[in-house]
């Protein structure tokens, strides 16, 4: 692995020895199993959509090679540089979301994808980790600076932008920035009260939501009484689990890529297990919560709040993702359109995801000085 | 010595730092996000390991779970196994076989010409341009044939063609072909019931373990369907209807309603012959109807046997004339009236029973609502509203009322069995244990009733039912059949019902003719009597040896008719009663 010196002190040079390599491995490893799991659950819906076999494929490879490259540029970021670009990031995402709002053509009675020339992007995937900077940037500067007003200000983005995914609706990205800032909150330090005020706030907020979207209603409804809604799709995905066992009937063997519309997407999890078994949805588990945890640890000691708070935030967002998306796959929560990270197919939700991952990595690196305490 | 030293600067830096020292508070507020961010590990971590959990909890097959291949494949769920259905003494009607469909998923099938060809060699029922579209669709899906035969399945296979599967199914069988075709009813080609008992009981047969059990005799069901058809060839009529019922539990023996079809092959028959005459079809009974107005007048006690009416002329009631067919001209007894099947009698008799009574003995008698019998396709009987004066009259002799012939035998078997009304029944019954009924006449009208109804067939209209030594007892009915308004002369419902023995009656048989056209064998006529009658005689003297009745001959013969109950000859006025 060491291809360089120590004594190397170009910036690649010294990225390598200071970047978390631990973290690295595993967010290659799961790049690795996504690109075995569209090469496997994609070909049949493609044919199913009437597209090349390998229209998903091939796309999603270049998605994961250009995620690569997003991924360790941003990790080769200092700090001052990340909360810029995310800065601009967040500006522009806001834009483009209420335009969404306004020009965005509906799929599937939402509004969520913006049309940029060939390019059709979902900005909602970006701002997930802009918020998420800002919002850390904002409770840090307000630690510093007494008079500064960043709580007051998160909170105003923070509604703005769970209100632009509400109206497109998109109820479950709404309750991922939630849950997201709702840790940043709790982590800035603030008083126990008002975290759990808040928290009781996002509660009513879920509530709401399922009494005004019927949709939110149907799946809960359904996810509650299994015997009365349609279940079809969970269905189909537990007897994947099943018939996969322990080693998977084997790649290319799965039966439920034939019937799911979303198996490339929501339910690749359930392919996964149903071609290659516990065995290898296990390691998947084990490398999302080997990531999250890892992270964690890296900023435990980090004296630096916004550090902190990034990396916290970014992983939470990231952690959360997979734990939706898996549990819908196995009947653990109500189904919710959430893409595992790395392994369900989308450009936007790839490339964003990375980006994210690369500001953790560039955040978690080494650093000498006072940041650190010890 | 330096260890110590080192400890005691420790601990007063520890002590200075925590006292208002600005690093010191510092640190306290890292140290409570290090806490708070360590729970949000811990709930995270809690998370992945249900999740974990969840996944070994559904891949480990726990207590005796199967893997459920089947329903993860994009086929229908193959209908499960269907129970049969067995007559009363387990001899199979309807029964399922395994079968395979076969099947293609264009999409595998790698030359569409090269498959059709080899399956048409194989298959040649089938038709290529047909198959040349279906397998160049882009349906993943389509059938090519179903229920193929073991042979076929192994050709088919041998061809080694891609793209093509089979499934597994059922196909009903019905070894009997057309015999109890309206019984049986059938099924669809998923297997579902869609007419008859397996309709009506298609649950059953679906979820249940065991056979079907019908009272069905199927040794009765085949003589009952032939000699109707006989006759309804000889006597060229539409159609025909008859059955069979045990009085005692309502057993249905035999049912039978022609033209039928063949459950086999379904839509064999035309509409008509899926059309069930027995309990479905309702039709103004005539002269058997004088049975209820004779009973219902014995057992109110609105006349005795040896009462009388005077039917020397037609009846006139408003614009109607009644008159009789057997005219006598003459004062009639309440027995001869039945001998004879005198309208102006009956009508006269109905009259003095009144229209409520009357209503309610054909209620009692379940004449005035649907048969309660187990199959989908039950009539409804047509019956007058409001129920006049006129009506009262017509009923009396069986016009004005529509009924179903089963309506009618059920109604027989209630007048002649001591008077206890028991629905008919499809389902075999438990020996010994007749089916708790409905006590409708007194035991001593239907004694009577008994003796008039030998007396019919020995000495009245009945006398080509009198199958020598089973001591039929019965009633002829010829009704005009109703159209456009008015009755047609010329197209009659011609039927008999009788029961026997009928000093101890065990069976109740009933055949109805539909539209009979006399020949020179009745003289040209068609009545109930010429045409129908025969065929119970006929019935009665093959199905009384198979259920174990030996005929009485001889001096040991009881006749009741003959010896005890005279009809008086022309010119006597009353016939001598003697008890029976």
């Amino acid at each position: 692995m060491s291809t360089f010196p120590r004594t190397d002190t170009s910036l690649i040079g010294r990225w390598w020895w200071t970047v978390d390599r631990w973290s690295l491995t595993a967010l290659t490893a799961i790049a690795l199993i996504g690109a075995l799991m569209t090469l496997a659950a994609s070909p049949p819906v493609a044919e199913r959509l009437g597209l090349d076999t390998f229209h998903f494929v091939r796309r999603q490879f270049f998605f994961l090679l250009l995620a690569s490259a997003v991924m360790l540029a941003t990790s080769l970021l200092t700090s001052g540089g990340i909360r810029r670009l995310a800065a601009v990031v967040f500006a522009v995402t806001l834009v483009f979301m209420v335009a969404v709002l306004i020009t965005g053509e509906e799929i599937n009675g939402a509004r969520r994808w913006l049309r940029l020339g060939a390019l059709s992007i979902q900005p909602s995937e970006f701002i997930k980790p802009a918020f998420a900077v800002v919002a850390a940037w904002m409770f840090a500067k307000r630690r510093q600076d007494e008079h500064f007003p960043g709580d007051a200000i998160t909170a105003g983005f923070f509604i703005l932008v769970a209100s632009c995914l509400l109206l497109q609706p998109d109820v479950g990205m709404s309750i991922l920035v939630a849950a997201v800032w709702g840790a940043q909150l709790l982590l800035a330090g603030l008083p126990l009260t008002l975290v759990a005020v808040v928290a009781l706030l996002f509660l009513s907020g879920a509530v709401a939501a399922y009494f005004t979207f019927t949709h939110v209603r149907i799946r809960v409804d359904s996810f509650l009484d299994p015997s009365a809604g349609d279940n079809y799709q969970v269905m189909r995905s537990l007897d994947a689990f099943r018939n996969g066992g322990l080693f998977g009937r084997g790649p290319g063997e799965g039966r439920i890529k034939e019937i799911l519309p979303d198996a490339h997407a929501d339910f690749i999890f359930a392919v996964t297990g149903e071609e290659f078994g516990l065995i290898v949805c296990l390691l998947l588990v084990g490398l999302f919560a080997f990531v999250v945890l890892r992270g964690f640890s890296r900023v435990f000691r980090d004296n630096d709040l916004f550090v902190l708070l990034v990396v916290a935030g970014l992983l939470v967002q990231f952690g959360l993702q997979a734990i939706i998306n898996m549990a819908s796959s196995l009947q653990l929560m109500p189904p919710k359109g959430m893409t595992l990270p790395f392994i369900s197919y989308g450009g936007s939700s790839t490339l964003a995801l990375a980006w994210g991952l690369g500001m953790v990595l560039a955040l978690t690196r080494e650093r000498p000085g006072p940041g650190r305490l010890e | 010595m330096n260890n110590n030293h080192a400890s005691q600067a420790r601990l007063l830096g520890r002590l200075f730092e925590n006292r208002g020292h600005p690093r010191g508070i510092r640190q306290q507020t890292m140290e409570k996000r290090r806490n708070r961010l360590l729970a949000i590990g811990v709930v995270i971590t809690f998370a992945f390991l249900v999740i974990a959990g969840r996944l070994i909890d559904l891949t480990i097959p726990g207590k005796g779970a199967e893997p459920l291949l089947a329903s993860a494949s994009p086929l229908r769920p193959a209908v499960a196994d269907r129970v049969g259905i067995v007559d009363s003494n387990g001899i199979i009607m309807a029964t399922s076989l395994p079968t395979a469909s076969l099947y293609a998923d264009p999409v595998d099938v790698p030359d569409a010409g090269e498959a059709a060809d080899k399956l048409v060699a194989v298959l040649p029922a089938l038709n290529r341009a047909e198959m040349m579209v279906k397998l160049k669709s882009t349906a993943r899906f389509v059938w090519i044939r179903r229920n193929l035969t073991p042979k076929q399945k192994y050709q088919v296979n041998r061809l080694g063609l891609p793209g093509f599967y089979f499934q597994r199914g059922e196909r009903r069988v019905y070894p009997h072909g057309r015999m109890a075709a309206h019984v049986l009813g059938f099924t669809d080609t998923d297997g579902l019931g869609i007419a008859g008992i397996e309709k009506y009981f298609d649950n059953v047969l679906r979820n249940g373990k065991a056979s079907l059990a019908l009272s069905l005799d199927l040794r009765i069901q085949s003589l009952l369907h032939q000699e109707l058809s006989l006759a309804m060839t000889e006597f060229k009529a539409l159609g025909a209807a008859g059955t069979v019922l045990d009085v005692q539990t309502g057993e249905v023996l035999a049912m039978v309603s022609l033209p039928d079809f063949d459950p086999n092959v379904p839509g064999s028959g035309d509409k008509d012959g899926a059309f069930n005459r027995m309990t479905k079809g309702v039709y103004e009974m005539g002269s058997t109807f004088k049975l209820f107005t004779t009973a219902m007048a014995l057992d109110s006690g609105t006349v005795t046997l040896s009462d009388g009416y005077d039917a020397s002329k037609p009846l006139r009631v408003a614009r109607y004339t009644i008159s009789d067919f057997h005219a006598k001209n003459r004062w009639l007894s309440v027995p001869e009236i039945l001998v004879y099947s005198s309208n102006i009698g009956a009508a006269k008799m109905a009259l003095d029973v009144g229209a409520s009574t009357q209503k309610r003995y054909l209620d009692r008698l379940w004449l005035l609502r649907p048969a309660a019998i187990e199959l989908p396709e039950v009539g409804a009987p047509l019956i007058p509203s409001p129920w006049r004066q006129i009506n009262t009259i017509t009923i009396a002799y069986g016009h004005g009322i529509a009924v179903t012939p089963l309506q009618l035998a059920s109604a027989v078997a209630a007048l002649v069995n001591g008077g206890v009304y028991r629905p008919a029944t499809l389902l075999k019954q438990r020996r010994g244990l007749p089916p708790e009924g409905k006590r409708v006449l007194k035991a001593e009208t239907s004694r009577q009733m008994r003796e008039l109804m030998r007396l019919v067939v020995r000495s009245g209209t009945g006398r080509k039912a009198d199958a020598v030594g089973y001591i039929v007892g019965g009633k002829t009915g010829t009704a005009e059949k109703v159209a456009g308004g008015g009755y047609r002369n010329k197209a009659i419902i011609s039927s008999f019902v009788g029961a026997f023995p009928i000093n101890a009656p065990r069976y109740v048989v009933l055949a109805l003719l539909d539209e009979p056209k006399g020949n020179a064998s009745t003289s040209f006529y068609a009545t109930g009597g010429w045409v129908a009658a025969p065929v119970v005689k006929r019935v009665v003297r093959r199905m009384a040896p198979l259920l174990g009745l030996a005929p009485a001959t001889g001096e040991d013969a009881p006749q009741p008719g003959n010896r005890r109950l005279a009809v008086a000859g022309d010119g006597s006025r009353a016939a001598r009663l003697a008890a029976f």
